[in-house]
């Protein structure tokens, strides 16, 4: 999907994203040429199709994580399918607050939200994860519904 | 008409990069691949005919024989793999990329949907509002692909793939692996069969699959008060088929009742009963399989 800047004969560069939150999205491009900016708007069942190849328009921000179109797109998870191997020791903390926060994740997908948020941290060189920094990770990296 | 560029004239990328994210999730499945000598699909196209029952008997089988054996249930929407080798969960997440899977008595990993579900929950996808055909293969395909791609399978000799019923089962599954080494194709002696499974092999034919054995499952009836193999369905299906096709039948398996009792409780015939016409069935299957990983 290229987007051509017509009066420029220039293609749009990829700007921004936003996930309102409805399960729809909409992709910014903006023309280098006469700075004209342009978003394309999705509706959830494109939203949808583009996320289940496990693509994202704009590009990835967070590494592929295992099995994350299984345990994102599957209805009636088991409780019990996934359990953590004990932690190693790492440069990122979790606060206790963040720690209860994250319990509210179901534990369907517990352990791949984890690792985001770690890898976010540890990528930007935050020792320590809280509510807070969970939240910035949220907006910063367009995950919905974690 | 107005006169702008089109899409193959534009040569500029947008950082939207849609292919190359799909280029990296085949780089990641065929990196996970690379540790295993060989990966054979169950197959038929025809459901029912012992696809799931012949991938657990074959994998005791292998790994009786010391070989280091993974299984993925590709069967999504009717799971039996995991039941059929006795395993339970859960998937261990490390700090590895993937998920660590669960394995059997005997050291099988398996990855299946009955691992992943409430007991007796149908497959159901989060639904973007519509129930539409083509999400639902979508979600498969990508199930399929992190089944195979996202689990830490190791260092494997063989990964099996039990293959669900339906001829696009299979060309679903090539378009994952488009090099599959080898695929067997299980038959039963009925005409309904065969046709279904001529298709299939025509399909594997033009896709020009490396190896593909026929197995010919449910020839005749291990009797268990005579201990003698009698005949149980009229008809050659199988031996047609090879005969149409030239695609050897590599294994006859016969019917005997505790085959089904035992691997559907979760204790595959073969490990109860090395000896005698079932396992040396499996034993010819494996031999043959053997040799696709020392033969390039
Ligand atoms: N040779 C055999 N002797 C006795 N029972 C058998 C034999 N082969 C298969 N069965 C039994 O037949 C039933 C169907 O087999 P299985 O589930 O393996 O078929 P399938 O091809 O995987 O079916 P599906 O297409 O639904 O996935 C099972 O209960 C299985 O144990
Ligand atoms: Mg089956
Ligand atoms: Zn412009």
């Amino acid at each position: 999907m290229k987007f051509l800047c017509i009066p420029c004969d220039e293609v749009m560069d990829f700007a921004e994203r936003q996930i309102p939150g409805d399960g729809t999205m909409a992709a910014v491009f903006a023309c280098g040429g006469c700075g004209r900016e342009m978003a394309m708007l999705t509706n959830p069942m494109e939203t949808q199709m583009v996320s289940s190849l496990g693509v994202k328009v704009g590009g990835r921000e967070v590494p592929a994580q295992a099995l994350e179109g299984v345990r994102s797109g599957l209805d009636g998870g088991h409780e019990e399918a996934f359990v953590e191997a004990p932690p190693t020791p790492g440069p990122v903390a979790w606060s206790p607050e963040a720690i209860e926060r994250l319990q509210n994740v179901p534990s369907f997908v517990r352990g791949m939200v984890k690792r985001i948020y770690t890898d976010y941290a540890r990528e930007r060189g935050i020792g320590t994860l809280t509510p807070e920094v969970m939240d910035t990770a949220r907006s910063d990296l367009g995950l919905e519904g974690m | 008409m107005r006169k702008f560029r089109t899409y193959s004239e534009v040569d500029h990328s947008t950082g939207s990069e849609l292919l190359e994210q799909v280029l990296e999730q085949r780089a990641r499945l065929a990196k996970r691949l690379a540790s295993v000598g060989t990966v054979v699909a169950v197959a038929s196209g025809k459901g029912g005919v012992g696809k799931s029952a012949v991938t657990a008997n074959l994998a005791s089988c292998l790994r009786s024989r010391g070989l280091r054996v993974g299984a993925v249930d590709g069967d999504l929407n009717g799971p039996s793999l995991a039941r059929m080798l006795g395993v339970r969960g859960p998937l261990l997440e490390g700090d590895g990329d993937g998920v660590i899977p669960p394995a059997d008595a005997a050291g099988i990993s398996v990855i299946s949907m009955e691992l992943l579900q409430e007991e007796d929950a149908p497959l159901r996808w989060r639904d973007p509002g519509s129930d539409t055909f083509i999400w639902q293969s979508t979600m498969e395909t990508t199930a399929l692909r992190e089944f195979l791609g996202d689990v830490a399978w190791g260092d494997l000799d063989v990964l099996l793939i039990d293959v669900p019923p339906g001829t696009d089962k299979i060309s679903r599954l090539l378009e994952l692996i488009p090099d599959l080494p080898a695929v067997l194709v299980v038959t039963t002696p009925s005409e309904m069969a065969r046709s279904v499974v001529a298709r299939s092999l025509r399909l594997l034919r033009e896709a020009d699959v490396g190896t593909v054995g026929l197995v010919a499952n449910m020839s005749g009836y291990w009797c268990p008060d005579c201990d003698r193999i009698q005949p149980l369905f009229p008809g050659e299906g199988a031996q047609r088929l090879s005969e149409a096709t030239g695609v050897p039948i590599w294994a006859e398996i016969p019917f005997h009742p505790s085959f089904s009792l035992e691997t559907d409780r979760g204790h595959p015939f073969v490990t109860g009963h090395p000896e005698g016409p079932i396992a040396e069935a499996f034993t010819a299957l494996a031999e043959r399989l053997e040799g696709i990983g020392s033969t390039p």
